[in-house]
């Protein structure tokens, strides 16, 4: 390399600012129809939740069923705090975003103070030192018990603790700091905290289910997750016992429709940005080891438990983040778009694209729309051959090049950065030299 | 520092035991392996080598017995955690991480010393450019010790076998063990590539000042390597000494070759 290469950030700017101008001209001028239009918008909003799959997926090798729970919890969880802002249903307008913010919050302190207390450690300690008294069995029994109590005790008082805090600061903050704005104002700043809160909710509930999940492997991590996906999707047909506003089965209805096509690019830019530079870090490399061989991931020092949660948690958190965008696009939300089976959407997204590449999840998630809901022009006496046509295109695809349309091959600033990274000020190229050790 | 105070106990192994079911697969394993010593442990198959070293690396389980490494007692230490202290450790049948490619599988091991966090790398801040190219230029430094630089891009499944061999004790000992565990380095390769291997095997424990155990069936390599060898069979240690000792004890040929074969001989 005797020229610099253009740095990866321009590229992806560059990108991203085409992208934004041809959408602007094509949105404003009306060059496509609404339907088009929204078409666009949804096979963005479907590629970050594929991303987040491909995530899972592709680079952790978790074969997980579940993603559409996510992406139902991150639709309703933030639909409930726009529509809270727009109506006031819960009577203060952020009661739903104070009550979110207060779990999360709660939560997340909890899960701080055990992982700092480190008790796992202090248990084996306490479990050793007891092993002198009593037997392996009741020390393990004994140990196990106080170790939950003491989680739970932690759960209950920090986390309720800090929940009930950062609720009431909520409560006491943002009405008078956004209730001058003008509604239209307003309603995109709380769109906005709506979206992160919803991916928040998402992670957590992904990295609450991942722990004890995360464990097994293959069909048993599949099997386990399903059962995840119908308990989401049962609670959703009948959420409006707990909270009215979420109408269960009747569907959830006068979301504010906020998805435009800035918030989405914006979020697709972000998502796939953050995503690129996780995977091309030491964390994703870790992350990729441990899909490739567990046990010589463990061997190099990497803890492969913790990695295969952090990366469910993050995929989750994709799946959120694009189900948020999706319950503001149609401004109507049902559980029947939530159903485990529509956590077979994304799969074959990725699987059409290329496991393990960012580019062909994105392709993949185009292909996806454009086939199912492009087939729509069809003439009439057609349209139902739609569900011929799809799937035998899948099944072509999946004959004649099994490793997607990508294979794990990116295009442009996703690439993989060469072996020395483009990123630090001046880049030597890759010097050899091993002269000292 | 080299071999400065080269009597200090590194391993410490007592009364290990491994059963699988009702199938005791190791019985009452014992080793003490000093600082800087080259040690072999040989048996025929299935005598329990490889498990021993899943025991010492956290991998199994242990049934009973303790594994002390310089004063810690890592018996029920999970895998990454003895990584961390200090052992490092090849697989008989090489594990490596096929998808990433050669300077990745390197590099992969030096993720627990990286010197940036999650979110140093997703917003790429200083710190990231620093450690990154830090890290790179101490994963570079080993491929070019093992003569792998050339490598770097290419995806580690794409290597010739000998060659994934190599990579594979590049990436332990870029763990930065003080204990390296090697299990049938030498498996699948010819005379030649022995010969190299037994060069290397002295090198690098010279030049990283390093402790070694080896599981070897070539027994040219076991007897050219080794300063003293155990030799197992059925999970119980059978004999020990020098590679001369052994060579000539009849309870090993018996276990090697059969009574009949041991009887002849004698």
């Amino acid at each position: 390399m005797k020229i610099r290469s253009i740095p990866t950030w321009l590229k992806a700017l560059a990108f991203f600012a085409v992208v934004a101008v041809v959408l602007y001209v094509v949105f404003s001028q009306g060059l496509l129809t609404e339907y088009w239009q929204q078409i666009i918008l949804a096979g963005t909003i479907l590629a970050i939740s594929a991303l987040g799959l491909n995530l899972k997926y592709g680079y952790a090798g978790l074969f997980a069923i579940g993603h559409a729970a996510f992406y139902g919890i991150g639709a309703y969880s933030s639909a409930l705090v726009t529509k809270d802002w727009t109506t006031k249903w819960s009577g203060s307008p952020v009661g739903g975003l104070a009550g979110l913010v207060g779990i999360e919050a709660g939560f997340i302190a909890a899960v701080a103070v055990i992982s700092l207390l480190d008790i796992g450690h202090r248990r084996r300690a306490l479990k050793e030192r007891l092993e002198e008294i009593i037997s392996p069995f009741e020390s393990s029994v004994l140990t196990t018990t106080l170790t939950i109590l003491v989680a739970g005790a932690i759960l209950v008082v920090v986390g309720g603790g800090v929940g009930w805090l950062a609720r009431r600061a909520v409560l006491a903050v943002v009405p008078p700091l956004l209730g001058g704005l003008p509604m239209a104002v307003s309603q995109q700043i709380i769109f906005f905290i709506a979206l992160i809160a919803g991916a928040v909710l998402a992670a957590l509930i992904g990295f609450v289910v991942g722990l004890p999940l995360l464990n097994l492997t293959y069909d048993y991590l599949c099997i386990a997750t399903l059962g995840f996906g119908i308990v989401t999707y049962v609670f959703f047909n009948n959420a409006d016992q707990l909270i009215p506003t979420m109408k269960g089965a009747r569907g959830m209805v006068g979301i504010p429709k906020l998805t435009t096509w800035p918030w989405v690019l914006g979020a697709f830019a972000v998502a796939i940005i953050v995503m690129r530079n996780f995977i091309y870090s030491s964390t994703g490399r870790a992350i990729l080891a441990v899909r490739d061989d567990l046990i010589a991931a463990d061997t190099m020092g990497i803890n492969s438990y913790q990695y295969k949660v952090l990366a469910y948690t993050v995929g989750c958190a994709y799946a959120g983040l694009a189900g948020g965008l999706y319950a503001h696009l149609y401004a109507f939300l049902h559980p029947s778009n939530f159903t485990w089976l529509k956590s077979i959407d994304p799969f074959v997204m990725v699987v059409f694209g290329g496991v393990g590449s960012m580019t062909g999840t994105t392709m993949g998630a185009y292909v996806f729309v454009t086939l199912l809901e492009g087939l729509r022009v069809l003439p009439a006496e057609l349209i139902d051959w739609r569900y011929v046509i799809y799937p035998l295109i899948l099944l072509f695809v999946m004959l004649f090049r099994p490793q997607g349309i990508m294979g794990t091959n990116e295009l442009g600033f996703l690439k993989r950065p060469k072996s020395v990274s483009d990123e630090p000020d001046e880049a030597p190229e890759s010097t050899a030299s091993a002269s000292d050790g | 520092m080299a071999q400065s105070n080269g009597n200090s106990t590194v391993l410490k192994i007592d009364g290990l035991t491994k059963f699988f079911g009702g199938l005791r697969a190791v019985h009452d394993f014992e080793v003490d392996i000093k600082e800087g010593e080259l040690v072999g442990l040989i048996g025929p198959n299935g005598a329990g080598k490889t498990t021993i070293f899943n025991m010492i690396t956290g991998i199994y389980p242990v049934s009973s017995g303790t594994v002390v490494f310089k004063k810690h007692n890592i018996t029920d230490l999970p895998a990454h955690e003895v990584t961390h202290l200090g052992i490092g450790r090849t697989f008989q049948n090489i594990r490596i991480f096929p998808n990433l490619t050669v300077l990745d599988n390197v590099r992969v091991a030096y993720h627990s010393h990286a010197s940036y966090g999650v979110f140093d790398g997703i917003l790429r801040s200083r710190r990231f450019g620093r450690g990154e190219k830090e890290m790179t230029d101490r994963a570079m430094q080993f491929l070019s010790v093992f003569g792998l630089e050339k490598y770097q891009d290419s995806l580690a499944a794409n290597l010739p076998y000998g060659e994934q061999r190599r990579m594979e004790i590049a990436r332990a000992l870029a763990t930065e063990p003080d204990l390296l565990l090697l299990d049938e380095p030498a498996a699948g390769m010819n005379p030649g590539e022995i010969v190299e291997l037994m060069e290397l095997i002295h090198f690098i424990r010279d030049r990283f000042d390093l402790t070694i155990l080896l599981i070897e069936h070539q027994m040219r390599v076991v007897m050219g390597v080794c300063e003293w060898i155990t030799v197992i069979d059925f999970g119980e240690i059978i004999a020990r000494g020098t590679p001369q000792e052994i060579r000539d004890n009849p309870r090993v040929v018996e276990a090697y070759l059969g009574s009949r074969a041991a009887e002849e001989l004698q």
